[in-house]
């Protein structure tokens, strides 16, 4: 049995953050991650982050994950990579974990669960084919392992996932035959779309992917106008000779933990679904278990990083390593930089979803 | 195909070239990448085929959560091959249905 004050499970930004935070004040921190590498999704963000400095603003998320993992381990903070958590016991107290081949239980007295997110798939005639993908699949693919799923990409959904990993493909030498979007408008930032537009990449909007159809790959996209109402317009197919169609529409947490050690969940949608109810600490309705990150609500990594700045505070405090004053003093700090960040054009929806949750939690 | 060049990233700086099997043919990848991009590098999309009406799949979230992407790895069946690490001298092999172990393992 490994004793340690405080486990985070996840090294992406939010843990890594928790984890820093924490280490810092003096918790003894345990930080697990089932990669082989630490930064959770940053290790394949190959493009500069926006905002402010505090923010990481015009840093790439590749650069973030190192740094903030240097961080971490210079506060003395433990790292146990290749380390999968499979289960959570006595109440959100103890965590089974296998690392390597090697079956280990972890006793702490806090623990933060940050394992992100998923990316959600969409059904349609064809979705099974190899070739067709997730869009967060297709980038991890390129930026991180260096190949290309394909040469000829249909990417589905003009969020800001759509359209940066369409860049990043045309980046890395791929052709992007279109992006589709059913909604009217599109959903992610001008800039990006901007960006692909002037490479001439043609976004439809009020479009969506209707077939994938070939041999026992994807060879071809038939895609549809839709009405006003989102349904498809008779006579209104488009075919498109494709190998890859990514399919980038939204994300969902990652809660299963949360889940078995018995957290209260509320369905939220403009959170990504079910999200483990959790106060303004980050503490869900397990006492002692916090979320941050995508898990507490899909979000951009920034918040990912403020959150778990928040829970290492918290946690700092709950031990002793902080006194209560400077709690509020750190906490004040960070839900103003919060603030700023969801001023953004999807801020307001995003922050309702959180006031929804935290009033769950009363 | 392999991104070898690339604006932002650069050369591509991979582990050791090595060899290995895929359904008995020999294949070239780098040591410690995932299994799944070095068939991917070589060309190969389809990992297995559905138990009931034997459909073929392949990578669909490249992060070890979906499973789409099992195969027999080295006589074991299910190895999700997103993110094992490719080794010199493994076999690897399409898996059919729920997959089997190879006999004697």
């Amino acid at each position: 049995m490994i004793e340690t004050e405080f486990a985070v499970v996840g090294a992406g930004p939010a843990g890594l953050s928790a984890a820093l935070e924490a280490g810092r004040a003096g918790v003894q921190t345990l930080l697990m991650d089932d990669n082989q590498a630490p930064g959770g999704q940053l290790v394949k963000q190959i493009h500069k982050f926006f905002g402010s400095k505090e923010h990481w603003a015009s840093e790439r998320g590749i650069d973030i994950g190192d740094k903030l993992l240097v961080q971490a381990q210079k506060a003395g903070v433990r790292v146990m990579l290749d380390t999968v958590v499979w289960g959570i016991f006595n109440g959100g107290k103890i965590l089974a974990i296998k690392q390597g081949d090697r079956n280990r239980q972890v006793l702490a007295q806090k623990i933060l669960l940050a394992t992100g997110a998923s990316e959600n798939p969409l059904a349609f005639p064809g979705w099974t084919l190899p070739g067709v993908l997730g869009a967060g699949a297709a980038q991890t693919l390129v930026n991180l392992h260096r190949v290309l799923p394909g040469t000829r990409v249909l990417m589905v959904g003009a969020g800001n996932v759509g359209l940066i990993v369409a860049y990043q493909l045309l980046q890395a030498g791929a052709r992007v035959v279109a992006v589709v979007e059913a909604l009217p408008t599109i959903g992610g930032y001008g800039v990006h779309a901007s960006k692909i537009r002037r490479m001439g990449v043609p976004i439809l909007t009020g479009h969506t992917v209707k077939e994938a159809s070939g041999n026992a790959e994807v060879e071809r996209a038939t895609v549809v106008r839709l009405d006003d109402r989102g349904a498809p317009l008779p006579g209104a197919e488009r075919e498109f000779e494709v190998d890859t169609i990514c399919i980038a529409v939204g994300l969902h947490p990652l809660a299963e933990l949360a889940w078995i050690c018995g957290c209260q969940f509320a369905y939220i949608p403009e959170l990504g679904g079910h999200v483990p109810v959790h106060a303004e600490n980050m503490e869900t309705t397990v006492p002692g278990v916090y979320v941050a990150g995508d898990v507490a609500g899909i979000e951009e990594a920034t918040v990912a990083m403020e959150e778990g700045r928040l829970t290492g505070v918290d946690v700092a405090r709950c031990l002793g390593y902080i006194s209560d004053r400077r709690a509020e003093t750190l906490r004040g700090e960070i839900q103003a930089r919060i603030e700023l960040i969801r001023t953004g054009p999807f801020g307001d929806a995003l922050k309702e979803g959180k006031e929804k949750l935290i009033e769950r939690r009363g | 195909m392999r991104v070898t060049k690339h604006p932002i990233l650069g050369k591509m700086a991979k582990g050791q070239e090595v060899e290995f099997e895929f359904d008995g043919i020999p294949m070239r990848g780098y040591e410690g990448e995932p299994i799944a991009t070095a068939l991917m590098g070589a060309g190969v999309k389809v990992f297995r085929y559905t138990v009931k009406d034997h459909n073929p799949r392949g990578v669909f979230c490249a992060i070890g959560r979906c499973t789409d992407c099992v195969m027999r790895v080295d006589g074991m069946p299910n190895v999700r091959t997103c993110v094992t690490p490719l080794r010199k001298g493994m076999r690897v092999q399409t898996q059919t249905g729920l997959g089997a172990w190879e006999e004697g393992r």
